[in-house]
């Protein structure tokens, strides 16, 4: 399982330059991310690679922040990757909220955020998908 | 020609009217100096007996009544008789969680009915007329007041109520409405819809519009004529002093005839509470001279406006209020309902999770919309959007629940509202460049 932080932002213009300018200056790298939105405000959910460090910069600079454990797997690239994830969990009636993607080398990475981690982390395992 | 409901009364030549004002005055000090505990102890106070008032000119020695003496003796604290003589409660917005009160005795609603049919036929409005009634029937007493005056005159009324426009219309095609009444933006909402329909509005039997509860400029009296091809008149009222029909335009559409045989109005500084020069600007304060359930003795209402004692075209002989222009307090009226930022105030702070920023605001397009920006707190927020949005659905209808006009709520990052030395800037109203 992976640690995500979650970060409430505005739905209005550059406030997401000014939130990726203070991990520029922090030197902070963005291994994934999404937004979810609504007409006034979104949530951005990334994954980086210094969490603990991204959090304290991020309090201090008041950004409304929470921390979130989801399971990322490791799956090739290529048609019927997801649908393989998804079946399995769907067979144990384990319940995804929300999920995004982005490349790893040659492999594409699916962060989920399901209903159950642990059971979720169990079945890929035991059907040979590596979870990070 | 002119109609009027009760010639007599409304053509009473103005030292005769001014002299039965002062005989019903004396009336009254001494009806709530002997039922109301309140008045008698103000009285007191102030060391004046009902005997010392002998003519209007007196009225300056009595007491003010402000809308929180209300709100302290909620809800029948300043009632005259017991419960077993009253047949009727309205309520409206108070400044906190709690209504503003009226309780009504048969002989008020009598009267009150009375006031309301002559205020239906000012604007030439007669028993041949089909009322479309799209004022809010229930504790609001825009509906059931316009309903018990057109049925005394005899007009067909047609108790529809407010909202569902398509309905609406469709009355107003299949029943021949030659009336509409309601506020001047639904008025306004309706000739768009009918637009969008494709509806011919000049087919439409549709004749006259009173329309009232909310301020209104003449720009947009001239709109809505154009929209809709009909006269569109002004109505004034408030619950506390029956409700609609405390003053109406005559057909002449030159500021409003106040019924003065059952009130005596006087326009006050808004600091001060002491008589302007006639003609002059200032607060109006209402003293009922029939009322028995909730008598009030100079009733201050906020509402900004100056009156004329000029006689009026029409033959009556009752002086004429000008359009409300503005407010002495800080109440809103976002689609005719009465809203206080106090109220959203107190909403909000029963909700946990919601910090002490917020930022109201009220804009118009065609009609009235009231948000509200909260500020998020790091208790309330979640990863999950449904969390988010279920929190800001829980606001939305708290805010409802008090307010009786639906309000959007924005969910902004904490630090995002102004923050301000001293009193914070609550309220942005954007509706004065559009009115």
């Amino acid at each position: 399982m992976l640690k995500q932080i979650s970060v409430f932002l505005s739905n209005t213009p550059g406030i997401l330059a000014k939130f990726t300018k203070v991990l520029l200056e922090n030197s902070i790298n963005l291994k994934a991310l999404s937004v979810s939105e609504t007409a006034d405000f979104g949530i951005l959910r990334i994954l980086v690679d210094k969490t603990d460090e991204c959090v304290k910069i991020l309090k201090k600079n008041n950004y409304l922040t929470t921390l979130t454990d989801v399971v990322a797997v490791e799956v090739p690239d290529e048609p019927g990757a997801l649908y393989e994830v998804a079946r399995i969990l769907g067979d144990n009636s384990v319940n995804i909220e929300y999920l995004y993607s982005t490349l790893i080398k040659e492999n594409a990475m699916i962060v989920l955020r399901v209903d159950n981690n642990e059971k979720a982390v169990g079945i890929l395992n035991n059907n040979g998908i590596k979870t990070l | 020609m002119t109609v009027y409901w009760n010639e007599k009364a409304e053509t009473m030549p103005r030292d005769e009217l001014e002299k039965l004002q002062g005989e019903k005055l004396q009336k009254l000090a001494k009806y709530v100096y002997e039922n109301v505990d309140f008045y008698k102890k103000k009285f007191d106070e102030k060391g004046i007996k009902p005997e010392d008032i002998k003519s209007i000119a007196d009225i300056t020695k009595l007491p003010l009544t402000l809308k929180t003496d209300l709100r302290d003796h909620y809800p029948f604290g300043l009632n005259a008789v017991s419960l077993d003589e009253i047949v009727r409660i309205h309520a409206s917005s108070g400044t906190t969680g709690k209504p503003t009160v009226v309780s009504y005795t048969r002989k008020d609603i009598d009267d009150w009915t009375e006031l309301m049919a002559r205020t239906v036929m000012a604007p030439g409005i007669t028993h041949e007329d089909v009322v479309q009634n799209a004022y809010g029937y229930g504790l609001f007493t825009g509906g059931l007041g316009f309903h018990y005056g057109a049925e005394k005159v005899g007009c067909s009324v047609i108790p529809i109520s407010g909202g569902n426009t398509e309905r609406q219309l469709m009355i107003m095609q299949d029943f021949n409405s030659t009336v509409i009444t309601c506020t001047p933006s639904y008025a306004l909402y309706i000739a768009e819809y009918a637009k969008s329909q494709g509806i011919d509005v000049s087919k439409l039997a549709l004749k006259k519009a009173i329309c009232g509860a909310e301020p209104w400029s003449d720009n947009l009296r001239k709109t809505i004529e154009e929209v809709l091809q009909i006269d569109a008149f002004d109505i004034y009222g408030l619950s506390e002093i029956y409700g609609p029909g405390v003053s109406v335009e005559c057909e002449e559409k030159d500021g409003m005839h106040i019924w003065e045989d059952y009130f005596i109005v006087e326009i006050l500084d808004k600091e001060t509470y002491e008589p302007v020069a006639e003609g002059e600007e200032g607060v109006l304060a209402f003293t009922t001279l029939e009322k028995t359930g909730i008598p009030l003795i100079r009733y201050i209402t906020y509402d900004i406006s100056r009156i004329s004692k000029e006689k009026c075209k029409c033959g009556r002989t009752h002086c004429r209020m000008r359009k409300v222009t503005g407010r002495a307090d800080d109440m809103l009226i976002v689609r005719g309902i009465n809203v206080f930022p106090s109220q959203i105030e107190h909403a909000l702070m029963q909700i946990p999770g919601v910090a002490g920023y917020y930022q109201i605001m009220v804009d118009r397009d065609i009609i009235d919309s009231l948000s509200v920006q909260v500020e998020l707190t790091p208790d309330t927020f979640s990863d999950e959007m449904k969390v988010l949005e279920n929190f800001r659905n829980e606001i939305e209808n708290k805010l409802f629940s008090i307010l009786q006009v639906k309000a959007t709520v924005e969910l902004v990052a904490p630090g995002t509202l102004p923050r301000t030395e001293g009193k914070a800037k609550h309220v942005i109203d954007n509706r004065s460049k559009n009115i």
